[in-house]
């Protein structure tokens, strides 16, 4: 394998009494993409800092394309990186192009890049109207514009699809789909990305300055043994299919659209599949995996004392009024 | 060195397109042709009166209104960029803190310095065109001391600007700080500095006394102008003091350049040394 763009090895940041980053360990290499989630305060933002060499490491050891991106190699570096900033708020008075321009030239880039650059994300139209007049989408693209000056080899994206409309945030992960099979690698950072599961190569979850999980969606879903969800339509009762699938360790409840909603153990899926499919009163089944928000959910409630894996909401299944099989 | 002239490139244009070089330099102009004209109105007549009260009461009067005027232009330049996060966005450019402060420094004192002399210097032409100027040599070296050495007041105040611009978190309290220094180094310092004087009854050191003027860029600006002008010291307060003590030209211009390097210099220090 290549070397690594990012390698972080037990990284720690105090900031005085206060431990932000406490032995992190971390690795990306060239195409992938990294999905970095956790609460305010979790340490993300060190994390990108720290990457992007604006704060040294207390401890540890970091390395950017093979360098301190601290060191005396930073403006190399930095060269080939791409940020967007989380609520940044761009020169109000000058327009999307001149905004734009002034970026460019600073990353030593002609002129010539930033018309492409703006209609690629959508601002042709209006990159010679003031920033001032641009609504939240607007200027969210044009921070994305600024993120892909110069072609960067390694993109740190903090909050990219906030404000965006479904449409926006759909063109982002074709983006971001487009920018991985070039060899760029990312990082997208966020409190949680709905359906960004299927754009990101691994998630990293950071609670308290701590890895709480990291590795693939599949590696995650293992670590968490979070169960199955099966949504069944079907004239049986609850309890009467809870017994049938005695045995598999199953939990059954009617949800609210009058579907049986099942929590199958990931072991015994298959299992359980072929029963259902073979019991002619169940009409039609829908799978659910465990989302990354789920698994963000379970990761992050392991941090708190006494709130056990069990008791964590996972957004698609009550526990509470499960019926025991 | 590139982004550093880029950076102040970017500040300059915006004090042209957010207007303030045409309002300071219009401010500094009538101001200028204003007080030539009307100077002479509590005596009874209106005209262009001598050069040399021109002068003096034009420096009274800019001794006011270029600190604030500087300190207003520059004291959200840092904590500005700070708030709306793109500061923070600059610093992962391919540039040094300094670069970046140096930079905007630089622009903003472009601001200031080609407001200055336009605004000036195009009411020293007025003034020589429609006044009854007996020496236009004296005119013209007095009004060139006059605009060097409003340029330093204005850039020494654009390093405290940012001194205070790199030292808070927040634009509202910069803006308080300012006036705080402004109120301080313009009105409290001379206040103080008499209030001894008198106090003591003259008892005070001639020599320290002396030197106490020029721990203030705005008593220095005040006897630079003075000085160039013995016969009108009798107007001139406080700062006639300075202006017996006959300090040199070049060592009251180097005292002012001294105001613009120790703040901006601590500017940076700070800067370089901040936890982002």
């Amino acid at each position: 394998m290549t070397q690594p763009v990012i390698e972080m090895r037990t990284v720690g940041k105090r900031f005085g009494k206060l431990t932000a980053l406490d032995e992190v360990s971390l690795t990306l290499g060239e195409g992938e993409v990294l999905g970095l989630m956790g609460h305010n305060g979790a340490g993300k933002s060190t994390s990108m800092k720290l990457i992007l060499g604006l704060i040294r490491p207390t401890s540890g050891e970091l390395k950017v394309f093979g360098h301190d991106p601290g060191g005396s190699a930073a403006n190399d570096l930095r060269l080939r990186l791409g940020y967007l900033p989380e609520n940044v708020q761009f020169y109000e008075q000058l327009s999307g192009f001149e905004v734009l321009d002034y970026f460019a030239r600073l990353k030593r880039i002609g002129s010539g890049v930033v018309t492409p650059l703006l209609e690629r994300v959508g601002l042709g139209h209006a990159m010679h109207r003031r920033v001032k007049t641009y609504s939240k989408g607007m200027r969210q693209r044009l921070g994305l514009a600024q993120a892909l000056i110069g072609e960067p080899q390694l993109m740190l994206l903090d909050e990219p699809t906030v404000g965006l409309d479904p449409m926006a945030t759909r063109d982002f992960y074709s983006m971001v789909d487009e920018l991985r099979g070039r060899g760029v690698s990312l990082i997208l950072c966020s409190h949680v990305l709905p359906g960004v599961e299927r754009h990101i190569d691994r998630a990293a979850i950071l609670g308290q300055g701590r890895m709480l999980a990291s590795g693939s969606m599949d590696e995650l879903r293992e670590a968490a043994d979070l169960p199955l969800v099966i949504r069944l339509r079907t004239s049986r009762s609850p309890e009467s299919i809870a017994e049938t699938l005695r045995g598999h360790g199953v939990l059954a409840r009617l949800a609210g659209d009058g579907r049986v909603v099942l929590k199958v153990p990931v072991p015994a899926k298959m299992a359980v599949l072929r029963e259902l499919t073979a019991d002619p009163e169940v009409a039609d089944l829908d799978l659910e995996s465990p989302t990354l928000e789920s698994l963000y959910a379970h990761f992050d409630g392991t941090l708190r004392p006494g709130a056990g894996a069990e008791s964590v909401p996972a957004p698609a299944f009550d526990t509470q009024q499960g019926v025991s099989a | 060195m590139r982004n550093l002239f880029i950076v102040a490139g970017k500040e300059f244009r915006d004090g042209l397109r957010n207007r303030w070089v045409l309002a300071i330099t219009l401010v500094f102009g009538l101001l200028a042709i204003g007080l030539a004209y009307f100077g002479a109105a509590a005596s009874g007549q209106v005209g262009f009166t001598r050069v040399s009260t021109t002068i003096v009461s034009l420096s009274s009067l800019a001794v006011f209104l270029i600190p604030l005027i500087a300190l207003m232009l520059a004291y959200d330049s840092i904590v500005g960029e700070d708030e709306q996060g793109t500061l923070l966005l600059l610093l992962t450019y391919p540039m040094s803190r300094v670069e970046i402060l140096a930079g905007k420094f630089l622009g903003h004192a472009a601001i200031l310095g080609v407001s200055t002399l336009v605004g000036f210097g195009v009411a020293g032409a007025v003034i020589a065109a429609f006044g009854s100027v007996e020496l236009l040599g004296e005119l013209v070296a007095a009004l060139a001391l006059f605009i060097l050495s409003a340029m330093l007041l204005g850039w020494a105040f654009i390093g405290f600007a940012y001194l205070i611009s790199v030292s808070v978190a927040e634009k509202s309290r910069a803006a308080g700080i300012s006036l705080v220094v402004w109120f301080f180094f313009v009105i409290v310092y001379d206040l103080v500095l008499l209030g001894v004087l008198v106090g003591t009854g003259g008892q005070v050191s001639e020599g320290l006394f002396h030197y106490l003027l020029l721990l203030n860029p705005t008593d220095i600006f005040r006897i630079v102008n003075l000085t160039f002008f013995e016969a009108a010291r009798t107007q001139a307060g406080l700062a006639s003091i300075g202006a017996d003590a006959a300090f040199h030209p070049a060592l009251l211009i180097g005292s002012l350049l001294a105001w613009v390097a120790v703040p901006l210099g601590l500017a940076l220090w700070i800067f370089r040394r901040r936890e982002i």
